[in-house]
């Protein structure tokens, strides 16, 4: 590519050569006045504070006034802290249900819509509407639902199923994680769904043909064309998974509030009240950042496994 | 495992236990709003009598009651205002980098792309502490610009890509034409290329407005006064003085969520290809 234009410019001759040197540069002057609000404002409000959160996460601060340095204190703190670390268990909670149930529901729509031409178009856009709709909606449609005297446990009380009667799913210790989730889940599947589909049907129909010759059933057409055909976009929805699973805030703090007794905390929720309730935003900073390292690790991961060859 | 089986007859197996189980997952999905509707038209007293089924006596006056007792005159006007400056502000943001890096021949490109990559993938969480503590400062926290500004800062990078990606793949006769003829590089990115790239643009639109409508996480922490907020922190009040209430919160979700999903019918296939797009781009 250099070599071309330097080849071209020089056949042209030094006269020439001048002129197109002076309309180079403004067309590079141009270029980069077009970068000039991505950049400012990425720099303002992204690149900025995170670079300042690492010098926060070192320091005792309460947000206002001045911050006291405090070299690793924070960390050492955090290593202990079992407030932490139960919310941290919760996000491994929360990723292990996200690796399962979505995905596993999404493929198995995704392959059945493949499967049909009548009403897929319908069901596409029925699937699709929970994600489309407000989180503070959605908890709030599911909150009734699962009312402990008004929610389905009664009414299923009330045809002789007595077994939900009176279970207050967000508000008992052991029910409100997964009950959490599963309204996050209800909201978010219908969009794996949305993309498996889209690479279910980008893979090429003559290897279906060609397994067909070869004898393979449905099942062994599954497993060996297309499980291997939409590899690219489970790996992707995998680690989209877990990296959202790190981070998930909305639905815990909209239902639970991280409650109850702590027991829905998750560290997203834990580092927001520390630095917005509790005023210790030096100790939340650190916890940011260790949240973030964790979240780009899964994603040094997986470019490192694409790196190897993954295609993925 | 029945659905997979079947397949080494020779007939054609039969598609009705697809539907079935497509049947039960649309149910799922659809069926808590098909409560929700019956819950906006149920009157106090018949909540507490039939909380889940079907409305006997239908009466509409949560509709008004929720209106003014969620002050959605004062939030609808809030959410419009952040949705509409969000999507005008990225449109502008994106549209003018994407161009430069699409056609300008912007040197190191690459970089900047990497640069974007990684900057759509980092957590709210790693700068949020510090842009509060800083919004503060410069008196920008219960401000609907400053939440704006967030807004920008966090869809723009995205839109960015997927308006590039977009650029990239239109024929660049007609640019050439323009400048030939003398055109300056405003009058070509106006005159030429806005008009063949609206398509682009309104995916980023859609994508952006709806990011904002239903955002949380930001309007949560960046504004508390009332007057300022917009319908989705504004409803989660509003879900606290009225808990017991169900047809007064029925109504008001579905004033939230109204404008979404009639947006989301009319232009579905763009909204899922460009949600879906960006998203594996992110």
């Amino acid at each position: 590519m250099e070599a071309d234009r330097s080849t071209l410019e020089d056949g042209r001759g030094p006269a020439k050569y001048a002129g197109r040197r002076g309309l180079r540069r403004r067309r590079l002057l141009t270029a980069w006045l077009f970068m000039v609000p991505l950049l400012a404002i990425n720099v303002l409000v992204i690149l900025g504070p995170s670079v300042a959160t690492i010098y926060y996460s070192l320091t005792e601060w309460a947000g206002i006034g001045p911050a006291e340095f405090v070299g690793l204190q924070n960390y050492r703190d955090l290593l202990v802290d079992g407030d932490f670390w139960m919310a941290m268990w919760h996000n491994v909670i929360w990723t292990v249900l996200f690796l399962t149930v979505p995905i596993f529901m999404g493929l198995l729509g995704a392959f059945l819509l493949s499967q049909i031409k009548r009403f897929q178009m319908f069901f596409r856009i029925v699937y699709f509407v929970p994600y489309v709709v407000a989180s503070v909606v959605n908890a709030a449609l599911w909150q009734n639902i699962l009312d402990p005297t008004r929610g389905i446990g009664s009414a299923l009380a009330s045809i002789g199923i007595p077994f939900l009667d009176g279970v207050s799913f967000f508000g008992s210790e052991r029910l409100a994680l997964p009950s959490v989730a599963f309204v996050n889940i209800w909201a978010w599947w219908g969009f794996v769904l949305l993309l498996f589909l889209t690479a279910l049907q980008s893979v090429d129909h003559e290897l279906y043909e060609a397994a067909r010759m070869d004898g393979a059933g449905r099942w062994q057409q599954f497993l060996n064309v297309t499980l291997p055909g939409i590899r690219p976009t489970f790996v992707f929805v995998v680690l989209w998974s877990i990296i959202n699973s790190l981070l998930v805030f909305d639905y815990v703090y909209i239902i639970t509030r991280g409650g109850p007794a702590g027991a829905s905390e998750v560290v997203g929720t834990l580092l927001w009240k520390q630095a917005f309730e509790r005023f210790e935003a030096g100790y939340a900073a650190a916890m940011a950042l260790s949240l973030s390292f964790v979240s780009g690790l899964v994603v040094l991961i997986f470019i490192f496994l694409r790196r190897r060859g993954w295609e993925v | 495992m029945s659905i997979f089986s079947g397949g080494r007859q020779r007939r054609e197996p039969s598609k009705i236990p697809y539907y079935v189980i497509l049947m039960i997952l649309a149910l799922f999905a659809l069926g808590p709003f098909v409560i929700l509707v019956f819950n906006s038209l149920k009157s106090k007293a018949e909540i507490g009598r039939n909380p889940l089924g079907l409305p006997r006596s239908p009466v509409f006056e949560n509709f008004p009651a929720a209106w003014t007792q969620g002050d959605f005159s004062t939030t609808m006007v809030n959410s419009t205002i952040l949705t509409v400056g969000t999507i005008v502000g990225v449109c502008i943001i994106a549209g003018t980098s994407a161009y430069a890096m699409a056609r300008l021949d912007l040197p190191g490109t690459d970089a900047v792309l990497l640069y974007l990559f990684v900057v759509s993938a980092v957590p709210f969480q790693l700068f949020l502490i510090p842009l509060f503590f800083l919004w503060s400062t410069l008196q920008l926290t219960n401000t609907r610009f400053g939440l704006i500004v967030i807004y920008w800062a966090i869809f723009s990078p995205l839109a960015t890509l997927l308006l590039r990606s977009y650029l990239v793949q239109l024929p660049r006769d007609f640019e050439d034409a323009a400048r030939i003829d003398g055109a300056n590089e405003l009058q070509v990115l106006l005159r030429v290329v806005l008009p063949l790239s609206w398509p682009g643009l309104l995916t980023v639109a859609l994508v952006a407005g709806l990011a904002t409508w239903n955002e949380f996480f930001f309007a949560l922490t960046f504004i508390q006064d009332n007057n300022l907020k917009p319908v989705t922190t504004s409803f989660l009040a509003f879900q606290t003085s009225f808990s017991q209430d169900w047809g007064l919160t029925s109504v008001a979700a579905i004033y939230i969520m109204l404008p979404i999903v009639v947006l989301f019918l009319i232009l579905q296939r763009r909204f899922i290809s460009g949600l879906t797009a960006g998203g594996l781009k992110g």
